[in-house]
């Protein structure tokens, strides 16, 4: 509960100062109307509708980027050959910065779905693949033999042994791209995508609605903070155990 | 009581055994790895022959390279002189044919999977039927006694039933040959006396041909059909001595037997002592 003084504080301190006029901005807006502003938002659908593109655009960004940096990184991990040969790839692709690509994307796919799915992938893919190709060199030695010696195939190799002893990293790997998923999200509908919940925040910042702006920021938070927590609960119920076997 | 190698071979068995085939030929093989500049030579120009159903045990002090000729006779790693050659082909990478027992049971085994789970990978992958897989794994775990523990995961186990479910991974594969790496080294003594029993009864169930790696003389000699010692810097062989025990064999009366005394006192000296 004393967590909660010191923003509960600021807040009080926030709407003293806004009611008694000693500050005057068209930027601002009081908590209270932040609330109001928040709840009608919320009740004429338009920040639920808002949340549902922006929520659609980061999941889906984040499994396909995912699948692809979880695919690659089993590739480098397990063939030298290709581990070697992908690494200056790698190193040149990965520091291009993801809103970087906006550009590209709208050239590709035009507005909608599939130019703010692309680059959330492409900002996935990236941990997926850097972790996935470190877990699967992990994995111990004496298990490879044991697949040597049962004759498995290499899809069988991959699938019983490799996957289920990295998965644990998996999942961290799988969490830190949910956090970049959003905030790529968000970026996108920013600067290019007229949807979600980052156009909407624009909308109302250039329409001189301060009070909807700060109600969708407050929401985008939320979001994100429940995002992580529910990964993080996620996490330690289904791998608390195979961490110790680990 | 000193005995001459010609006295020891009096005791050879001229039964079943010498007049099988033999299904491993090892022909001068030498293994060596690279070192600094030159190379580093592990085994030298050693040669063995061992027969169907045979059961070799193979002492020698730590580094002598018994668990790398294991290894080069698993396929796990191949020779850089010399040939191995088994039922007819040179053994050029690992088959199921060659189960593999490793030392480390915690290690071999999948955490993530049951028992039941453990011993379904090494059927899954094979040409049986997957109908008959449930009755052959009900069958396996009554074998090495893990009936009570099928849903049980590895870290739930003593390190005794983790080595019997790695046998049974093994036993699953229907190999021609079991090769076990030091498999009780890291279990206690009455665990270690009733996993050797039931080794040993299991081999000669099957028929199948075992090679034993130990640094125990007597747990050598108490198994093997033969016990070849080895020696260090370079490996290579040093003695190779036929064990005339009755079979079934007794943790009792064979190590309590007159020969059984005599081959651990003959064995003895190829084991490197400190001066």
């Amino acid at each position: 509960m004393r967590a909660l003084i010191l923003p509960c504080s600021v807040i009080a301190l926030w709407e003293v100062v806004g009611r008694s006029q000693v500050v005057q901005s068209d930027q601002m807006s009081r908590p209270s109307e932040i609330a109001v502003a928040g709840l009608a938002a919320l009740s004429d659908g338009s920040m639920l509708s808002a949340t549902g593109q922006t929520i659609t655009t980061a999941l889906v960004g984040l499994l396909i980027g995912s699948a692809i940096g979880i695919s690659l990184g089993a590739w480098f991990g397990l063939s030298a050959v290709a581990g070697r040969l992908s690494q200056i790839s790698v190193e040149v692709f990965r520091p291009v910065p993801s809103v970087a690509l906006i550009p590209i994307a709208m050239l590709a796919f035009g507005f909608g779905y599939g130019m703010g799915i692309s680059i959330v992938a492409f900002a996935c893919m990236w941990p997926a693949l850097i972790i996935t190709q470190a877990a699967v060199r992990e994995v111990p030695g004496e298990l490879m033999e044991v697949a040597r010696v049962l004759e498995l195939g290499w899809a069988s190799r991959l699938f019983n042994i490799v996957l289920p002893d990295a998965v644990p990293n998996l999942f961290t790997a799988m969490r830190l791209a949910a956090g970049i998923s959003l905030i790529v999200a968000v970026t996108v509908e920013i600067t290019a995508n007229p949807m979600g919940l980052g156009y909407a925040l624009v909308v109302a910042q250039q329409t001189l609605h301060p009070d909807t702006m700060f109600a969708y920021l407050i929401w985008i938070g939320l979001l994100g903070w429940l995002l992580n927590a529910g990964l993080l609960q996620a996490q330690s119920r289904l791998f608390g155990r195979w961490s110790i076997a680990a | 009581m000193e005995m001459s190698a010609t006295q020891l071979s009096e005791l050879r068995r001229p039964d079943a055994v010498a007049s099988r085939p033999i299904l491993l030929s090892i022909d001068k093989v030498g293994f060596s790895v690279p070192a600094g500049n030159g190379k580093l030579t592990i085994l030298e120009d050693l040669s063995l022959e061992v027969r169907e159903g045979e059961f070799v045990s193979i002492i020698g002090g730590s580094g002598c390279g018994k668990t790398t000729l294991l290894r080069l006779i698993g396929g796990l790693n191949l020779p850089t002189s010399g040939t191995i050659t088994f039922d007819g082909a040179v053994v050029d990478r690992p088959s199921r044919k060659r189960a593999v027992v490793f030392q480390d049971y915690t290690k071999a085994l999948l955490p993530w999977r049951t028992v039941v789970g453990n011993i379904k990978l090494a059927l899954d992958s094979g040409t049986t039927p997957a109908d008959t897989h449930a009755a052959t794994i009900d069958r396996l775990l009554q074998q090495v006694g893990l009936s009570d523990a099928a849903d049980r995961f590895p870290r739930q186990l003593s390190g005794g039933m983790q080595q019997r479910l790695q046998i049974a991974r093994c036993l699953a594969l229907e190999p021609k040959m079991l090769l076990m790496d030091e498999p009780f080294g890291a279990l206690d003594a009455i665990t270690r006396q009733n996993l050797q029993d039931e080794v040993s009864r299991l081999a000669k169930q099957t028929g199948m041909t075992v090679i034993f790696i130990t640094h125990d003389i007597e747990e050598a000699t108490y198994l093997g059909d033969r016990v070849v010692a080895m020696e260090s810097r370079p490996g290579r062989i040093s003695a190779v001595l036929d064990i005339n025990l009755p079979w079934p064999r007794d943790q009792l009366t064979t190590r309590e037997d007159e020969r059984f005394l005599r081959y651990r006192h003959e064995l003895f000296k190829y084991l490197p002592r400190a001066h």
